[in-house]
């Protein structure tokens, strides 16, 4: 114990975006509780920014401490800025494993912490376990567009730093009957990386990376009618129309609607590709609890992914579904 | 303006062989390209020194076949490369790469503007960026889809975030890792590529950069690679006949099945 702060265990770092905690620290929260009672340690929470009452939901979600670092008010969350607050805390209270969000935010804080720390980071874990010979946290993660699975472990330094992906892990069934414990910390950072000019309104309000339900087009999506038809399914199974490479190249669609290894990495619960050839470097991308290919081509890759495949014309496949929705 | 770029070698192909004793890669042998995100990074650098004059140039940490990379760098605008090439940085993690490549950069003159690709297709970690901009001391911003307007002092930038694009200003000197929205790489010319076979590539190693054998390679690095398999495809593929209509029927059914979706 220090300062009324149990040392060491594992902790999650709290992201804040626009619309409160991003989801993923509760699915860390998850992992970071399965971890701490293989290592017999308390899991923390770390915040940093306002207190903003959301600490009981990260107690319910499995913190045993929050930890509550604040800090002059930010718009956006800066790298260096928490940077700073992580280091000093870390350093002071010493935890053996840390765990963040591989958000935007969270791929560009954590590698810089890490340097900073001079600590070893894991990208993207699929995969968290201790091992019980030597109490290390092995990491799995894809590599070589999901062509292998590497476990990693940082034997020497700590914390041991590990960044997941949002929806890799589920988020715990919340348990609102446990304590909340929150630890404050006052810090004045000053360092920043950059200055906040504005939010761009967007035009494209969508995001494809925690959308449920995906309905991806590719090259063998045929014409402009058959995109909108696929825009009009999205839209009445409560989806978003996402893209392979080739139609964003092509200036069909927007980057910000790419799906795969260049673009984003996408977890929904129905994926359904409509005239997606499925090259590793876009199946690189897809994380979804269920595939659905629609292909003229027999012989598409896509299909060894799929739960379930059709071989049929695109513009039919999608007449057929709009006429009986 | 004096802009450096850090690029990297990757494989072609993501079908890569694996040293099975030491788990790391296997670079010798296997066709290679410059990172897809780099190119955006280079075409970045080379637009901005059109506009405001300066310098760019590339560094690589890799094998010594990486020059090839480099010369095709300058096929494409960049005025000189260095490649860092040493045994002893063999097997580095993303830390060591990005101490390695700070060192060389501190040796060859600190630049105003430091430019990366968002991250490699191999290793697909995005880590290295702002890994480099730690130890180098630089402020960073990642995920830029835009360099709006840059001066002696500062860039304005827009990034793209999680919950949409921003405006940043960064005061220099910065590093940025770029989107691959940011531009279009143009292809090298012809006199581009001669510039490009005929340019002297500088060559530094572990001495040269004056670096502590334990704080580059595999003895820098604070991760392990302890074990590496082949991931299996576990899906049972269930193939759905008939006409459209029939397909689209039976297909409603087995998603209805699965929960709550359509």
């Amino acid at each position: 114990m220090l300062n009324g702060i149990e040392t060491g265990g594992v902790w999650v770092y709290s992201e804040q975006g626009a619309a409160g905690i991003r989801p993923v620290t509760y699915e860390l929260l998850g992992q970071a509780a399965r971890l701490a009672h293989a290592m017999k340690r308390p899991v923390t929470a770390v915040m940093i920014g306002r207190d903003n009452d959301q600490a009981a939901s990260l107690a319910a979600c499995g913190a045993d401490q929050v930890l509550l670092a604040e800090i002059p008010d930010e718009v956006l969350p800066d790298e260096l800025a928490h940077t700073m607050v992580l280091t000093e805390l870390t350093r002071k209270y010493q935890p053996a494993i840390l765990l963040m969000g591989a958000t935007g935010f969270g791929r560009s804080l954590a590698p810089r912490l890490a340097a900073r720390l001079e600590t070893g980071l894991t990208a993207d874990c699929t995969g968290l376990e201790i091992d019980p010979k030597t109490g290390l946290l092995r990491q799995t993660r894809p590599a070589f567009g999901g062509n292998l699975l590497a476990t990693i472990v940082c034997p020497e330094k700590t914390p041991q730093m590990a960044t997941v992906r949002p929806k890799v892990f589920p988020k715990p069934v919340p348990d609102e009957s446990r304590p909340v414990r929150i630890i404050r910390e006052r810090i004045e950072s000053t360092d920043r990386c950059f200055e906040f000019i504005e939010r761009i309104p967007a035009a494209e309000e969508t995001d494809i990376g925690t959308a449920g339900v995906l309905i991806s087009i590719g090259q063998g999506i045929g014409g402009t009618e058959n995109i909108a038809m696929a825009e009009e399914l999205a839209r009445r199974m409560g989806g978003v129309l996402s893209s392979s490479r080739p139609l964003v190249d092509s200036g069909v669609m927007p980057y910000a609607r790419q799906v795969g290894q260049t673009g984003k990495t996408v977890t929904p619960k129905l994926y359904l590709a409509l005239g997606i050839s499925g090259a590793i470097q876009h199946m690189a991308g897809v994380a979804a609890k269920t595939i659905v290919a629609v292909n003229t081509d027999p012989d598409a890759p896509i299909f060894g992914y799929a739960d379930y495949a059709l071989r049929c014309d695109c513009g039919e496949f999608l007449r057929a579904m709009l006429e009986k929705n | 303006m004096k802009i450096y770029v850090c690029v990297k070698q990757v494989p072609a192909s993501n079908e890569t062989l694996l040293d099975p004793v030491t788990h790391t890669i296997i670079r010798e042998g296997t066709q290679s390209i410059l990172n897809p995100f780099d190119a955006y990074a280079v075409e970045e650098a080379v637009r901005i020194k059109a506009r405001r004059g300066g310098s760019v140039t590339a560094f690589t940490m890799g094998i010594p076949s990486a020059e090839s990379t480099l010369r095709r760098v300058i096929a494409v605008g960049a005025d000189d490369a260095v490649l860092l090439t040493d045994r002893a940085f063999a097997g580095s993690d993303t830390l060591a790469t990005a101490r390695t490549l700070a060192a060389a950069v501190k040796q060859r003159g600190m630049p105003d503007l430091l430019l990366c690709g968002k991250m490699a297709t191999d290793g697909d970690t995005a880590q290295v960026g702002p890994m480099l901009a730690e130890c180098l001391g630089f402020p960073h911003i990642s995920d830029v889809a835009e360099i709006e307007e840059t001066d002696e002092e500062a860039c304005v930038v827009r990034k793209m975030t999680d919950d949409g694009y921003v405006r940043l200003r960064i005061r220099l000197p910065a590093l940025l890792t770029v989107l691959k929205e940011i531009n279009i790489p143009r292809l090298p010319s012809v006199s581009g590529v001669l510039r490009g076979e005929q340019a002297e590539i500088v060559r530094m190693t572990g001495e040269a950069l004056e670096m502590n054998a334990d704080r580059t390679g595999l003895a820098g690095s604070a991760t392990r690679v302890v074990s590496t398999e082949r991931p299996v495809l576990t899906r049972k593929t269930i193939w759905i006949e008939g006409t459209p209509a029939e397909q689209a029927g039976k297909l409603r059914s087995f998603l209805q099945e699965g929960g709550p979706i359509c």
